[in-house]
């Protein structure tokens, strides 16, 4: 087996004036191909564990290596940002532009795709999401769930070779859910779900762990994945 | 959603000129009027919105709302410049007087803020915003203001579907608007929430964009193309504009307005 995509080793790292550090020599690792449920209470550190991988947020100590290198300046991070993908918790946050195609294009231009290329690219991953024809709506028109897609989309447009996702079912509707489920099956790429929705995780990850303020313990009970 | 963009909607020949000509026109159109002395240009100038309006077939009843908005402003105007402008009294009331200078200069301010508030609805307020933000973009203008159109206004909604959640949030525990210490100081808090939240989100957004390998550059997709009609369009505007400028250069007035 190949190196892991992400390996952290003795994390620590407490929010400015909070009491108590979130984690303490904390340490992590993500194998290539590897479907993995983050779960725990409130307030246990998953969503700033995603935020430290794209550093967002830096470790007061301990390293962090992401394909293998490790990453240590906003340099670095900008490498990482080009290959890892995150798809944040509130849609609103993730849509900026005026129209659903800029958004997703946005991405792929950072990139330095051509815009004919960028446009290319963001239709086609639309298309990959059943968005065929929101090329020119509204970002801030869309519905809960059509927003949820949209930022997903605009996430893979990028062609990461890792996604974050951080508790993507918050509000979305039985229907949507159920796309989202199978979008996620069909990828090929590793990634990485924060969710406190069992049922959900069951059928899109292998396995789910804890998050503690040391290690990501792997659960005892294993969800039966459907993918083995 | 309580804000909406009701003239963006529409059918008409303004609506679909070329946005890049008509923000042109608007803003050569609002910088002549507002600087012009005269009358013969200020009614020029209102003949000439009163032609873009047309062209734009927009809902009178609503242009009309519009416009009262507009000249309540203007009615306080009214109250006290005459009254407070020196010149030649032609009528008294009490102890004030109302001066001949002070109506005519009261009526051309009138005159010039109706001509560019017709104008602005006939030829700005028929393009959506975000092609409006496209639009400067397109005309070179500093990608700052472009970007500050767009964010606020993609960020409009957000905001107020926030402020709306809060008010609820306090009127579900029995929060009534009184005149009292109370109701002030939870309007305080709201409106310090907002703005707390608002930063927050901002943080949110700008970690987001980041996140898909932002680096400060933002590029457009929009490409408009440019007719025969918006060539038209901005020729006859202009022919028109420099009419209005050769009456204020050079012609002297009758009821030339006092400065």
């Amino acid at each position: 087996m190949s190196e892991p995509l992400i390996e952290m080793f003795n994390i620590t790292y407490a929010y400015p004036g909070a009491p108590r550090p979130v984690f303490q020599d904390f340490n992590f690792q993500l194998l290539p191909g590897n479907h993995l449920g983050l779960i725990g209470p409130n307030g246990c550190g998953k969503t700033t564990m995603l935020h430290l991988i794209m550093g967002l947020l830096r470790p007061q100590a301990g390293i962090i290596k992401i394909f293998g290198e490790e990453v240590k300046t906003e340099k670095d991070y900008v490498q990482v940002r080009q290959k890892v993908g995150l798809l944040f918790q509130n849609a609103d946050d993730q849509l900026f532009c005026p129209t659903v195609i800029e958004d997703v294009a946005f991405g792929p231009l950072n990139q330095g795709k051509t815009t004919v290329e960028a446009i290319e690219i963001a239709r086609a991953t639309m298309a990959r999401l059943g968005l065929n024809g929101f090329e020119d709506r509204v970002t801030y028109k869309l519905s809960g769930g059509e927003k949820k897609l949209v930022s997903l989309a605009t996430v893979l447009a990028m062609e990461p070779q890792l996604l974050l996702l951080d508790e993507p079912t918050t509000g979305l509707d039985e229907a949507t859910r159920h796309r989202l489920i199978h979008i996620l099956q069909d990828l090929e790429i590793a990634y990485m779900i924060v969710s406190h929705e069992r049922d959900f995780l069951n059928h899109t990850v292998k396995q789910c762990c804890h998050v503690h303020k040391d290690c990501c313990q792997p659960e005892a009970h294993q969800p039966e994945g459907n993918e083995g | 959603m309580s804000i909406q963009e009701p003239f963006s909607e529409g059918a008409s020949l303004a609506h679909r000129l070329d946005p890049r000509g008509k923000i042109v026109v608007a803003a050569l159109f609002s910088v002549l009027v507002a600087v012009a002395k005269t009358y013969e240009v200020a009614l020029g100038g209102l003949v000439l919105a009163l032609v873009f309006l047309a062209l734009a077939r927009l809902p009178l009843g609503k242009v009309v709302v519009r416009l009262l908005a507009v000249n309540s402003f203007i009615f306080f105007l009214w109250i006290v410049l005459p009254f407070t402008y020196p010149g030649t009294e032609v009528w008294r009331w009490g102890p004030l007087g109302a001066t001949r200078e002070g109506l005519i200069f009261t009526g051309l301010i009138t005159l010039k803020s109706n001509a560019i508030i017709i104008a602005l609805m006939a030829l700005i307020a028929t393009v959506p915003i975000v092609t409006l933000g496209q639009a400067i973009h397109d005309l070179k203008l500093p990608d700052k203001l472009c970007h500050l159109l767009l964010f606020t206004y993609r960020y409009i909604y957000v905001f107020e579907d926030e402020y709306r959640r809060l008010l609820q949030a306090m009127k579900i525990r029995g929060f009534i608007a009184r005149t009292n210490l109370h109701t002030y100081r939870s309007y305080a808090y709201l409106a310090a929430m907002l703005l707390v939240r608002s930063l927050d989100r901002a943080e949110r957004v700008f970690q987001a964009m980041l996140c898909r390998g932002f680096h400060g550059t933002f590029y457009s997709l929009k490409t408009f193309t440019w007719q025969r009609r918006d060539g038209i369009f901005l020729g006859a505007s202009l022919l028109a504009l420099l009419v209005l400028l050769c009456l204020e250069v050079l012609k002297p007035t009758l009821l030339r307005g006092p400065i």
